[in-house]
């Protein structure tokens, strides 16, 4: 039976199922709730200076883009940290932490930029029994006005100077927190590791407009007639999460760095994926928002059954495993050829991949033969780009199948070459490297 | 107790009854129903759904509109295909048309809800009294349609649009032929077909001469003489007799009968039907006759047809939701005597039957069966009268596919020619194209 036992940066907890500092983890209400629910630990909503808390606004605080049957992909907030007294989240953290010893809890944290008030604050959190920090470098809206949040991760020399106060000042492991609205991940990632973080956290949520009300011309939510960018997160955001967790993961400079995955993770395939690509925990926001807490046994019922059945018996038996597989275009195979294929017995013959492969591709895929209704794969013209899979309604009807050695390919009329030809040594390149003699 | 009345009466339920046994067969559905609905479709490239509807409504287009909160310019794609997509959206047998040609049924066996999508689109479009057609300058061409149901309506409306002048003649004393004299009232409740004939009127140029019949106050000729061209919609006004015993008594009515004198009442109490009914028959009308029987508070009602399930001409749709409402449907079995009592049929003598050699054959043995009312719903046929010089074909107007019969000038589509089914989307295509064959005629264009 697979073990989900997790241990991040000394922090332990029975499943790697985080929830991400969020509304969830507020109050102890919902924390408690969530334990309950089988969460293995979470980051408790941000905490500010001591002193009368920020203020929400009282209209709308999130927008959101659907999908089919109105599927909720994609949720912006304009929330900021905790409203509720400082003293009040330390003393429910303390209490929670006494009733859960065995779940992580770890206390998010977003002050001014100037190190009194980092030095005031961290030892009244470290007298919660907190298992760790997560330093707030992320959020995009409102707090970012204020030199705070993403104001703070957008500049890597800040990161690493706060870190480093944050390690001077607790023994708790520091995790840093990191935006996604900046060019390159790997800068800021490279900060934190200077300053001596122990671990990183991403993404946070990403800048976002997620619509305007075409009666009234303002951004969602609608704040009397107004609106500003929210914080995007949610099943949209998770291919963007899981390209900067890959960065990072394989950089030469923060390799090995310990990274908690965050960004859309829904089911436990997306929280298999970021394992695979270097997390070792993952933090989970929007799918609790959008289902409640009780999806966290989905996903660790489908991570322990997937794992029972590859034969991995603890997370670190496939941790990483498909960091050394994320390369750069220039290595790709340029030998390796696909074509696809299309199974006529799974089609139900909607002619998606036929139109969209004709309209805007390669003209690949016929939609009739010998007058009857058909849609197959002209090898003569298949490039293998893979649009009529991606489509297609059926899963699996359409397959990309490699062509083997020595077969031809009927496109360019030449038989498959045994060797392995990336971009670097390409003829047609013309900065290509020579092998050398 | 009135309900258990013998022979056939009205007034077999309470108000309440009725009021909810005739109400809409499928409600409308609401804007969320309509969204989650249109979500299933997949917009298919050539979609078979389009290919299967006869008059070509372009489905995957109007389903997205519906989807993106766009019903109005839906029903603008629906009706620029067919003018009577609302009450098609009604009667149409959806399942063996587009639902049926819908890839859904290969992937689930669930098509997408085109039906009730297209309702929700052109019942929005009529509740808000949008038009999306306006007439061309007149052309002074003067056409005339006889039949003012959907074939004829459909022709008439699409000369309309292109500028000519129509003038639409029907025997009846209402517009709508069979879509108001015809079809079951729970499938075009709060009066839809006169609402929508309404609607379609609206364009402007259409006179609609009622009471007017072919061969007694015109003729082919006189029509011939007096306008630029004709279009004979009128359907089939006769109805086939058992040629049995028994076939006067009072309580043997024909289906047909039966149902427009239910469409036409104002109080459904007022409808007799007896207590133990048996329609005869295997199609539309004899599931319609059956079923609205039951609804009137018939205790038992049998469908007797002489063929097997399979060659029903009901759809599977219409024989289960026959059985569901409690009818009895019983197959290979053809009517032998009819029998009464004082005048009043009280029973049917029943032959069974077989395919011998290819033929549908009687057994020679038989059973009784106890009915107070018989409706005979085994065909309707062409009234020959008046259409004297047209080419005919068993019993039907030989008409091509632009609608040309045998004579110049003359036109024809909907259940009075030989070709297509004999269904409203049918009828209302083959208006809709002769329309465009005579306008090419009228202007050489």
């Amino acid at each position: 039976m697979a073990d989900l036992r997790t241990d991040f940066v000394g922090i332990k907890s029975p499943n790697p199922f985080w929830l991400a500092s969020a509304p969830p983890t507020d109050k102890a209400y919902n924390v408690e709730r969530a334990f309950k629910a089988g969460w293995g630990g979470v980051v408790w909503k941000t905490l500010g200076e001591a002193g009368p808390p920020v203020v929400n606004v009282n209209g709308p605080r999130y927008g959101a883009i659907w999908g089919a049957d109105r599927r909720l992909l994609g949720l912006n907030n304009i929330e900021l940290i905790t409203d509720r007294p400082l003293e009040v989240n330390l003393q429910e953290m303390k209490q929670v932490k006494m009733n859960w010893p065995d779940r992580a809890l770890v206390a998010s944290i977003m002050v001014p930029c100037n190190e009194e008030s980092w030095k005031a604050i961290l030892p009244l959190v470290e007298e919660t029994g907190a298992d760790g920090i997560e330093l707030n470098f992320g959020c995009p809206h409102g707090m970012s006005e204020r030199g705070m949040g993403a104001a703070v991760g957008q500049v890597p020399e800040y990161i690493e100077m706060v870190v480093r106060w944050c390690k001077q000042y607790t023994r708790m492991p520091v995790i840093t927190k990191l935006t996604p609205n900046i060019t390159d991940i790997r800068h800021p990632a490279r900060a934190a590791k200077r300053g001596g973080t122990d671990a990183v956290s991403l993404i946070n949520t990403i800048n976002s407009i997620v619509s305007v009300d075409l009666d009234n011309f303002s951004p969602q939510p609608m704040i009397d007639g107004k609106g500003t960018h929210g914080g995007y997160c949610g099943p949209a955001v998770k291919p963007i999460a899981l390209n900067m967790v890959a960065e990072i993961a394989r950089d030469p400079e923060t390799y090995g760095l310990p990274i908690s995955g965050i960004g859309g993770v829904t089911t436990w395939r997306d929280a298999a994926e970021f394992l695979t690509l270097g997390a070792g925990t993952v933090q989970v926001c929007t799918a609790a928002m959008t289902y409640g807490f009780k999806i966290v046994q989905e996903m660790i019922t489908g991570l322990e059954a997937w794992m029972d059945e590859k034969g991995y018996a603890s997370l670190s038996d496939f941790q990483g495993r498909a960091v050394p597989n994320v390369t750069d275009w220039k290595y790709l195979n340029l030998n390796h050829i696909t074509k696809a294929h299309i199974d006529q017995d799974a089609c139900i013959k909607c002619g998606r991949c036929h139109i969209a492969c004709e309209d805007t591709s390669h003209q690949a895929i016929t939609e009739m033969v010998d007058g009857v209704r058909h849609f197959e794969v002209k090898e003569e013209e298949c490039v293998g780009c893979n649009l009529c899979v991606n489509v297609c309604p059926v899963e699996n009807c359409i397959t990309m199948v490699p062509l083997e050695t020595g077969m031809m390919d009927e496109r360019t009329g030449k038989p498959v070459s045994p060797d392995y030809a990336n971009w670097t040594t390409h003829p047609n390149n013309p900065s290509a490297q020579q092998a050398a003699e | 107790m009135e309900r258990l009345h013998t022979g056939p009466a009205g007034g077999r339920l309470d108000p309440a009854e009725y009021e909810s046994n005739f109400s809409d067969l499928h409600p409308r559905f609401g804007k969320h129903e309509a969204l989650v609905a249109s979500d299933r479709c997949y917009f298919c490239h050539d979609a078979p759904c389009m290919t299967a509807c006869p008059t070509s409504i372009d489905i995957p287009l109007f389903i997205r509109q519906i989807s993106t909160g766009n019903e109005i310019p839906a029903a603008k794609t629906i009706l620029e295909q067919n003018i009577f997509g609302g009450m098609c959206a009604r009667v149409c047998p959806t399942e063996t048309l587009c639902e049926q040609a819908c890839v859904r049924n290969t992937a689930e066996e669930k098509p997408v809800d085109i039906g009730r999508l297209q309702r929700f689109a052109t019942d929005a479009a009529m509740d808000a009294g949008r038009q999306f057609f306006k007439r061309a300058a007149p052309t002074g061409k003067r056409v005339a349609v006889v039949g003012a149901g959907p074939a004829g309506l459909a022709c008439a409306h699409r000369l309309a649009l292109k500028g000519h002048d129509v003038t639409v003649f029907d025997a009846r004393e209402k517009a709508g032929g069979l879509n108001e004299y015809g079809l079951a009232t729970y499938k075009a409740s709060d009066n839809f077909a006169a609402r929508e004939i309404a609607y379609i009127l609206e364009i402007g140029g259409i006179t609609i001469a009622a009471g007017k019949s072919l061969g007694v106050d015109f003729t082919l000729e006189s029509l011939r003489a007096d306008y630029d061209a004709v279009f004979l919609g009128i359907g089939l006004a006769d109805t086939n007799a058992l040629g049995i015993e028994g076939e006067e008594l009072a309580g043997v009515e024909d289906a047909v009968d039966f149902i427009a004198g239910l469409r036409q009442a104002s109080n459904k109490a007022d409808v007799p039907v007896g207590r133990r009914v048996v329609v005869l028959g295997g199609g539309m009308t004899a599931v319609d006759a059956a079923i609205q029987s039951k609804l009137l508070g018939a205790e038992d009602v049998t469908i007797c047809y002489r063929r097997g399930q399979a060659e029903m001409n009901a759809s599977e749709f219409e024989q289960e939701l026959a059985a569901s409402k409690g009818v009895f449907i019983r197959h290979w079995m053809k009517p032998k005597t009819i029998i009464g009592d004082n005048g009043k049929v009280v029973g049917i003598e029943m032959e069974y039957t077989e395919m011998r050699d290819g033929r549908l054959v009687g057994t020679g043995e038989s059973g009784l069966i106890p009915a107070d009312h018989v409706l005979k719903a085994i065909g309707q046929k062409l009234v020959p009268a008046g259409l004297e010089g047209l080419a005919l074909e068993a019993g039907r107007i030989v008409a091509d596919e632009t609608g040309k019969t045998s004579m110049p000038k003359v036109w024809a589509g909907g259940d009075c020619v030989a070709a297509g089914e004999d269904l409203t989307v049918t009828a209302v295509a083959q208006g809709r194209d002769a329309a465009e064959s005579i306008h090419c005629a009228l202007t050489g264009v």
